[in-house]
């Protein structure tokens, strides 16, 4: 199929293509996808907005689609979603900055 | 608080029952509703009896809410007339249907409101108000709160979220404050409080194009958050999806999210919701005294198939039992998910 972009939202509707060329291991990604987000010890609206925090870490957009309507669906609302995309970020914000350490033990090596 | 004009004032195509049969029969969906109900086992639908007589008793709102499948507001005028009432009382009193479900419009706005509910809860009927709470906000029905409470009316009260930014997004600037206010005065009254009696119950739809959450996940969410927010407590939440007709059909348009919207209903067709739709144990009753397998077909002019019982003058459970509900694209509203109705879920 041609196309001038990686990224098309109509694809997100065809993931379970993927399955076409090993459809054993897509049918077991589907079981434990199933289970993963099932009601469990935690419940399924806080397990889809750490998707959506995730989808953003990932930089999926198909995810980030996708678990923004989930989101919505298990009645979470726009404050709580932009919250959960803070955490990721913070999180990604905060692994560059805890690597100074590294930069700081080098810096002392190198350094008299 | 603001109020848009109705598509019918607009002089919108989509004010018209036909013209929105016929944008969502354009819809090239993945299978037709009548396909899925076959699958299911379940084509032709039949009614199980008639448990609920639904009145709308009127397209006059104090609102116009984004998502209004009756395209109600302030400048509709149709009202049920009191030959109409009359009729329907009588109904009530000769049958066995033990529930009156009593809707709009804001059905307070219609001039024989009490006279209907005193009659009802006078036959020992189970009353049901589908109140938008702001109704009685205005000066000329504070005495709605006090009057539903004496004659222990069940009030099934719109709010679509618990925060007022969605809320006034869908509803109109304002209406989530004036929805807590008439909260606080129902509670006060007993409504939802433990042991009153008194039922009050929150219809929850969903502010945009997406399914509503499932039903008693989301009532834990917002019976914390409005007590811990407003102090306000409640029996059941109800959640209704958001039916691709007049207004919200609309919304869609205009987002260009049409097709996409009816085809995540499709996707989500759930046969044990079918089972259970709300048309099977529901007639609707049109301001004007024809009768609907729905609220929904209502809107789009599509009355019940049995021909010779379409008025409720012509009222004949034998005829209406034996007829097949009108179905179209639109009845994947009811059946996706955990489902959709007037009671909430039903799967």
């Amino acid at each position: 199929m041609e196309s001038d972009h990686y990224y098309r939202d109509a694809d997100l509707a065809r993931f379970g293509d993927i399955g076409k060329g090993a459809p054993e291991l897509w049918e077991k990604f589907r079981a434990w996808y199933d289970a993963v987000f099932a009601e469990g010890a935690l419940s399924a609206r806080e397990k889809a907005l750490i998707a959506l925090a995730v989808s953003h870490s990932v930089q999926c957009p198909y995810c980030i689609d996708a678990y923004t309507t989930a989101c919505l669906e298990q009645g979470s609302n726009e404050e709580q979603m932009t919250e959960a995309v803070h955490v990721a970020a913070a999180i990604r914000g905060g692994a560059s900055l805890v690597h100074g350490v590294q930069m700081r033990n080098h810096l002392e090596r190198l350094g008299m | 608080m603001t109020a848009l004009p109705t598509l019918r004032r607009q002089r919108h195509p989509l004010a018209a029952g036909a013209a929105q049969r016929r944008l969502l029969a354009e819809l090239p969906l993945s299978r037709s509703f009548e396909a899925a109900l076959t699958a299911s086992g379940l084509e032709p639908l039949r009614p199980m009896g008639t448990d609920v007589l639904q009145l709308n008793v009127g397209k006059r709102c104090n609102q116009t809410c984004g998502h209004c499948h009756v395209d109600a507001g302030p400048d509709r005028t149709e009202m049920m007339s009191t030959e109409v009432v009359d009729i329907c009382l009588r109904v009530l009193a000769s049958s066995g249907i033990g529930t009156l479900d009593i809707t709009g419009g804001a059905p307070e706005l219609h001039p024989e409101f009490r006279r209907i509910v005193e009659a009802a809860t006078r036959l020992g009927r189970r009353v049901i108000d589908r109140c938008n709470l702001t109704v009685t906000r205005l000066p000329n029905y504070r005495y709605v709160p006090g009057f539903l409470a004496e004659h222990r009316v069940r009030v099934v009260a719109s709010l679509p979220y618990y925060q007022s930014r969605q809320t006034d997004a869908q509803r109109g600037e304002g209406v989530f404050d004036a929805s807590i206010a008439a909260l606080r005065e129902l509670n006060a009254l007993g409504y939802g409080q433990p042991e009153s009696g008194l039922v009050l119950d929150l219809m929850a739809n969903p502010v945009g194009a997406f399914l509503p959450p499932e039903q008693s996940a989301a009532e834990r969410d917002w019976r914390r958050e409005l007590a811990r927010r407003h102090g306000v407590v409640f029996n059941s939440l109800l959640t209704i999806t958001n039916m691709p007709i007049s207004r919200f059909l609309d919304h869609l348009e205009r987002k260009g999210q049409t097709h996409a919207y009816l085809e995540k209903l499709v996707q989500a067709f759930n046969p044990a919701a079918a089972a259970g739709v709300m048309c099977r144990f529901t007639l609707s009753v049109g301001w004007d005294g024809t009768l609907y397998d729905c609220d929904f077909n209502q809107m789009l002019d599509l009355p019940v198939s049995s021909p010779s019982a379409r008025h409720i003058r012509d009222f004949d459970p034998a005829a209406l039992g034996a007829r097949a509900i009108a179905t179209g694209p639109h009845c994947f509203g009811c059946t996706a998910g955990a489902g959709s109705s007037c009671g909430g879920a039903v799967a």
